[in-house]
């Protein structure tokens, strides 16, 4: 059975995948980038940063320190469950101990730091209702230094494809160094102002190495990729080739009369893990 | 060229170092982001004197994550570098008072923290941003902590640092800016990439 008690561990064994692994393919996307990179110090930025995933690999600890605000997305299945939002909350609770994370969340006015991850709103849990025969549910611990430069812009419709490129570029380029480079891009087109941000951060969920399923999006996100590693900000903003490591757009059909579009901007660190609790209780780890 | 320097820095110390070299540091580090900065500058405003010296310290923008093991004692987990281009507006002053000698961070600063620093002798060194077990490892050891009622990010940790490094010298202390000086070579790129672009 699924209960509050596997949700909780999952949440935790999820943080701590999360925090101190990288996805396989944003690790290969980081060695590739280390090889063709030849600028010196744009070389030692992605040596330091290699190096750095493989000790904390070993020794589990977290990749980076900022480990985040706890967000995470649960897919419901056809199972029965109990109250996940409560046990999601104990889950963080005590990642942050025994991970350790970094007590991250804040209220947003006072400042005040409750020291466990988690306040109003916080954790934050995306639902969707599926009808698989599992609940999954995907940790994305998100950093503030790649997160602050995020952007949305409600275009014109008149502004059509270019606009979009244009605000995606602008966005990289003012982000410049401030995010940790090489970033990955999540691009949210149409929806509502809510839709477009909440696309471009789903975005950052589909690995970079597989292309939008539709061949005119599949052909925006590669044109954008090759464009922004023109730009040449390059490893940590001090200039080389790779600026960003993947761009993944998702889209959704919007008012005639608008054309919303976000950008969610991912550090190198761009860390997530999955979890299947299946109707017997076993976790499994995707 | 390649430096090892010990904490408290001179001015001889840095105002040797030109942009790109590469830096390992020891002595006492401390810590500080948006919330120290702003408590320590208002501490000062009001004539207050503050338990740490930073004449000639080295100001790290870091918030580490760090274990209590018992009253006093700590472990450092991770402690990689936080986005210094938050501390632009507070910064000049702060070099000013303080009399730091060297800031540590990652993305750089901008050109108000460039002009401070030319005035008052101080270096930027960037780390690598996320690197946090790297950094832990050279900073080696945790002696103390100041305003720890800020939270575990935003209080000031003072480390005991052994070669911690290598950190990349991104402003020198007669002004000059590797960040300014990139940004102009990517707006040029900036052409091109929109031309691919067809924008």
């Amino acid at each position: 059975m699924i209960t509050e008690e596997k949700i909780k561990e999952a949440t935790v064994g999820l943080l701590q995948r999360a925090s101190t692994t990288l996805p396989s393919d944003i690790l290969a996307a980081l060695k590739e980038a280390y090889e063709k990179e030849d600028s010196p110090p744009a070389k030692m930025q992605l040596k330091a940063i290699l190096d750095n995933v493989d000790i904390a690999g070993k020794n589990t600890k977290p990749i980076c320190q900022d480990t985040g605000v706890p967000l995470f997305y649960v897919k419901i299945g056809k199972v029965y469950y109990g109250d996940i939002g409560k046990a999601i909350n104990e889950g963080v609770m005590e990642a942050t101990k025994k991970v350790p994370l970094r007590p991250n969340a804040v209220h947003p006015l006072s400042r005040k730091n409750p020291g466990n991850n988690v306040g109003r709103n916080m954790p934050y849990i995306n639902y969707k209702v599926t009808g698989e025969p599992w609940l999954e549910i995907i940790a994305f611990p998100k950093g503030a230094g790649s997160e602050n430069m995020s952007a949305l812009a409600m275009l014109v419709p008149s502004q059509g494809v270019k606009g979009v490129k244009e605000f995606v570029l602008n966005t990289v380029v003012k982000a410049g160094s401030n995010p940790c480079p090489p970033t990955v891009i999540g691009v949210g087109v149409g929806g509502s102002a809510d839709i477009a941000m909440k696309l471009a951060k789903e975005a950052l969920l589909r690995p970079i190495t597989q292309r939008h399923e539709e061949p005119e999006i599949a052909k925006l996100e590669t044109e954008l990729k090759d464009a922004l590693n023109m730009l040449g900000i390059g490893p940590m903003g001090l200039g080389g080739r790779a600026t960003v490591l993947g761009v993944n757009v998702e889209y959704a059909y919007c008012h005639t009369a608008s054309l919303p579009v976000a950008v969610n901007v991912q550090c190198w660190a761009a860390r997530k893990s999955s979890c299947r609790i299946h109707p017997d209780g076993k976790i499994e780890y995707l | 060229m390649e430096y090892h320097l010990k904490t408290p820095l001179s001015a001889e110390d840095v105002k040797k170092l030109k942009l790109g070299d590469i830096v390992y540091l020891s002595g006492k580090i401390y810590t500080a982001r948006d919330e120290a900065h702003m408590h320590i500058l208002h501490e000062i405003k009001e004539g207050k004197k503050i338990p740490i010296e930073l004449k000639g310290m080295a100001v790290y923008h870091c918030g580490p994550i760090v274990k209590k093991i018992k009253e006093g004692v700590w472990e450092l987990v991770a402690a990689g570098p936080t986005t210094s281009s938050r501390m632009n507006s507070l910064e000049p002053e702060f070099i000013e008072k303080t009399g730091v000698r060297a800031i540590i961070g990652k993305g750089g600063m901008n050109k108000g923290v460039s002009d401070a620093m030319a005035k008052h002798g101080c270096v930027y060194l960037a780390f690598t941003g996320g690197a946090a077990i790297l950094a832990a490892k050279g900073l080696n050891k945790v002696e103390g902590v100041y305003l720890e009622e800020l939270g575990m990010p935003e209080a000031v940790w003072i480390m005991n640092a052994e070669n911690f490094g290598p950190l990349v010298v991104g402003i020198t202390a007669h002004g000059e800016n590797m960040f300014v000086n990139l940004a102009e070579e990517i707006k040029k790129n900036e052409v091109e990439a929109r031309k691919k672009l067809g924008i």
